[in-house]
């Protein structure tokens, strides 16, 4: 085991985890340690897990407070306080804990479950039920915030600022909040080995968001006004925050009665020239397949949100995994191109929804954007997004133009599309094979014709520098996607700090394929290493299937939920600079 | 120096495209489509103004045969892609017309939720109980003995009453009409475009190729004996008891059609002071 602990005594990321039975609060209490820690100048990352039940069940808020900024957990917990011991025992494969962590529980819940035990955290024995009591309407969620706090030495002063903030109520509930959290601080100081943080490091502006209301925002920002949508976990916290925004700046979101309808009422709001969008997860993506080939038939632009979560079927709604790649790139039937892109941090949940309408529009197919419910749930605290734009819009049809023809053969395969209400130039948009003038056809020839068109268009898309993150050189490569990524660029950053040199690719654009600027991007490497979060390997047969890779090529991968630990993508880099 | 512009008032024929339809001779949706331009002229509409969208059938093949924008799209989604054209782009007036397998059948969820949704537009079902593009299968309208390859003996199934469903469901505007009848089909579906909110219109339009007995519908139908009710529980009544053959415009609601007014109060950029630290 790796002796953590730095030099100076000061961590400069430490990682805890609260848990705790339904209605514990463990998820405010959480929210609230993040706020403590952005408002004292770190950076942050709280992540999610919870059982099957809607309400009542058991859950935990897992937190890193860092002075440098990541959207990967680190290899292991510091610390993990369980206001109940109630199937927390569940967790255990998602909190791992290791000599020098400590396992806070009260006593008055009885014993710390073996399956922790075992993995040498040290048990300390805190009495949050008999503390919390001490006060009227004292909670036992708030004296393991100031604990948690107290032990990273977090200034009172920004615990106490982010649980006012928090209490709406104020009054006598915001007084025993405070005073549980103040004791909880307290009982910090009488534990041994405090994971104290080295001095905040943080410049410039810094946002507190999650992925999915990041996606949502960059929606907004690529020109989205029109959504439709029917609730799905772990997409619905997109829609929510959308709803209000969209009114705000003149736009609408209909939830509609299924993911059939919502993806229709898409294709009719963009049909009538208002960029739209939908967001949903792996079992609503199966419901909008057949609508998506309308959309790259009729070619309507339209952008689809997959916050993926495990699968096939209804899999774990609550939790992550990669492995809707397949169906996002090949689901549907017919030769139908169309774009895919993935963010690769929470930060870019926003740019790549943002980029996504823009191609979207300007290709006038669907897009596909494949984030996950890492991302889409989890809160971070980033530093502010640069503000992006990208130059992609609709082409439009002009007035009265003369001859107009909707599926004109263009050069580029974009042709001008005329918006309803527009004089001399009706049309119809169908599903049905067509020639220029959108008439059905059955002749060869226009089927020929369309379908080159409709690749063309994507083979001249615009992707410039978007298409993948390229990151460090070497002759040792790792090429990854989505929230891979974030372990992925931690072992990458601990890499350098060792001196080894190595090379990050992480796809942004997954459709239209870019094999030459992949090409261009592993010139020179001899070991490439694929990481992803699927069962089968879909990155890994995908990139077999559409690329040319250079050297060895290895395949790391394991199903959702349970993420990549920076280490473990490290210690390949070690062996290999070393081999 | 361009000649200043006039509104001319359009005919009929001008909102007919010079596509040939694929109907069979002696469709009953030859004489819908004629009632749908007449109506439409006679609303001094503009065909760029209207839009006309449709899923999957014989009679879902209409728009492209309008001068008016068309949406073909899939099968049974024609209300969602109506709703979402008709929400963003409310200025825009919203025709969606199919047939009973398209409306009743595949989309049938989309039914209930559109009338409950109440968007302002209209809904034309040209419903002939069968399933005419793949060869004469049953409908949810078609009768229970009715007999074909797929259900040899018959479904054995009670007819969709789609009046009811409707009126069930919170349309704001019913009513039934019969394809040979343009003229008053026209006026109906006229009246339907002005009512507030959703309008559903079931136009009885026979298959004269897989259910040539349909002819005999020409005598069956009749005007519907009493006036249009706004009142829910007597309009019930009257669909429950009704033989399906009354003709004309059976409820009209007062609901308020769902909202579509957008007004921006806020920069997108200054959305943004809500993640800001």
């Amino acid at each position: 085991m790796i002796d953590r602990t730095p030099k100076d005594g000061r961590f400069h990321s430490v990682s805890v985890a609260l848990a705790g039975s339904g209605g514990a609060g463990v998820m405010t209490a959480g929210n609230m340690l993040l706020e403590a820690a952005a408002h004292a100048g770190y950076y942050g990352l709280m992540t999610r897990t919870s059982g099957p039940q809607i309400r009542g069940g058991e859950a935990a808020a897992m937190v890193r407070v860092s002075t440098f900024a990541s959207d990967s957990q680190d290899d292991r917990f510091d610390a993990l306080v369980a206001i109940d011991w109630q199937n927390v025992n569940r967790f255990a494969s998602e909190i791992p804990l290791g000599a020098g962590s400590l396992l806070i529980g009260d006593p008055a819940q009885g014993e710390p479950p073996e399956t922790f035990t075992r993995m040498g955290a040290r048990y300390v024995p805190v009495e949050l039920k008999a503390l919390a009591k001490s006060i009227p309407d004292g909670w036992p969620n708030m004296v393991a915030l100031g604990l948690l706090g107290g032990l990273m030495r977090l200034p009172k002063a920004s615990l106490l600022h982010a649980v006012t903030k928090a209490t709406k109520k104020g009054g006598d509930a915001l007084a025993a909040s405070l005073a549980a959290v103040k004791l909880g601080i307290e009982q910090a100081t009488r534990i041994e080995g405090p994971f104290t943080l080295a001095a905040a490091q943080a410049s410039g502006k810094r946002w507190l968001v999650s992925g999915n209301e990041a996606a949502g925002y960059g929606a907004l920002r690529g020109g989205v006004r029109f959504v439709a949508a029917y609730p799905i976990t772990p997409a619905t916290e997109l829609l929510e925050w959308m709803s209000p925004a969209l009114a705000k700046v003149g736009g609408t979101l209909v939830q509609a009665e299924d993911e059939l309808a919502s993806i229709n009422m898409i294709l009719g709001a963009s049909y009538g020239g208002v960029p739209s969008l939908t967001a949903t997860s792996g079992p609503g993506l199966s419901l909008m397949i057949e609508a998506l080939g309308l959309g790259v038939t009729a070619e309507i632009p339209i952008v689809v949100v997959d916050v993926m979560r495990t699968g096939p079927s209804t899999g774990i709604a609550t939790k992550t995994e990669q492995a809707d790649l397949n169906i996002a790139m090949y689901g549907m039937h017919g030769d139908a191109p169309h774009i895919v892109v993935a963010p690769n941090s929470v930060a870019d949940c926003l740019a790549a929804t943002q980029w996504a309408v823009s191609l979207a529009e300007s290709v006038q197919a669907p897009a596909i954007v494949l984030s996950d419910q890492y991302f889409g749930q989890a809160r971070a605290i980033v530093e502010r997004p640069a503000d992006a734009s990208y130059p992609g819009e609709r082409l439009r049809a002009p007035e009265n133009a003369a001859g107009y023809k909707r599926y004109a053969l263009t050069e580029s395969g974009v042709s001008p599309m005329a918006i309803p209400g527009t004089p001399g130039v009706t049309y119809t948009a169908d599903g049905l094979e067509h020639n220029e003038r959108g008439t059905p056809s059955s002749q060869p020839a226009d089927h020929l014709a369309q379908l080159e068109k409709r690749q063309r268009k994507l083979a001249h898309l615009d992707c410039d520098q978007h298409w993948a993150s390229i990151e460090g050189e070497g002759d040792i490569a790792v090429l990854t996607w989505g929230s891979c990524t974030a372990p992925v660029r931690e072992a990458f950053a601990r890499a350098r700090a060792d001196g080894i040199k190595a090379r990050l690719v992480s796809l942004r654009l997954l459709s239209p394929t870019q094999p030459e600027r992949l090409k261009k991007a592993l010139a020179g490497v001899k070991r490439v290493l694929v990481v992803e979060q699927s069962f089968s390997g879909q990155f890994y047969r995908y990139l077999k299937a559409e690329y040319e890779l250079p050297g060895e090529v290895h395949s790391l991968r394991r199903p959702g939920p349970l993420p990549f630990r920076p280490n473990e993508i490290h210690e390949t880099l070690v062996k290999w600079s070393r081999s | 120096m361009n000649a200043p512009a006039t509104v001319v008032a359009l005919t009929a024929q001008s909102f007919k495209s010079d596509y040939k339809p694929v109907w069979c001779p002696g469709c009953g949706d030859y004489t819908v489509l004629a009632s749908i331009t007449r109506a439409l002229a006679a609303l001094s509409l503009r065909p760029e103004n209207v839009a006309v969208v449709s899923g999957i059938g014989c009679s879902s093949r209409i728009p492209a045969y309008t001068t008016c924008y068309g949406f073909h799209g899939v099968h049974g989604r024609a209300l969602a892609a109506g709703t979402g054209l008709k929400v963003a782009r409310p200025d825009l007036t919203v025709l969606v017309a199919g047939g009973d397998g398209d409306g009743y059948s595949i989309g049938g969820n989309h039914f209930l939720h559109a009338c409950r949704r109440n968007v302002d537009l209209t809904y034309i079902v040209m419903d002939n109980h069968v399933y005419g593009m793949t060869k004469g299968q049953p409908s949810p309208t078609t009768e229970p003995d009715w007999k074909s390859k797929l259900s040899p003996g018959g479904t054995g199934l009670r007819e969709f009453h789609p009046l009811v469903i409707a009126l069930a469901s919170g349309a704001n505007f019913i009513a039934r009409s019969f394809s040979g009848d343009p003229s008053g089909t026209a006026s109906l579906i006229a009246e339907a475009v002005q009512h507030p909110g959703f309008s559903f219109i079931e136009v009885l339009s026979p298959c004269v190729t897989f259910r040539p007995e349909q002819r005999a519908w020409k005598e069956a139908v009749r005007p519907a004996p009493v006036a249009p009710t706004d009142d829910p529980a007597r309009a019930a009544r009257r669909l429950m008891t009704d033989d399906g053959f009354n003709i004309g415009v059976l409820y009209k609601g007062k609901r308020n059609p769902y909202p579509t007014d957008k007004r921006a109060s806020l920069e997108v950029a200054a959305l943004e002071k809500e993640f800001a630290l």
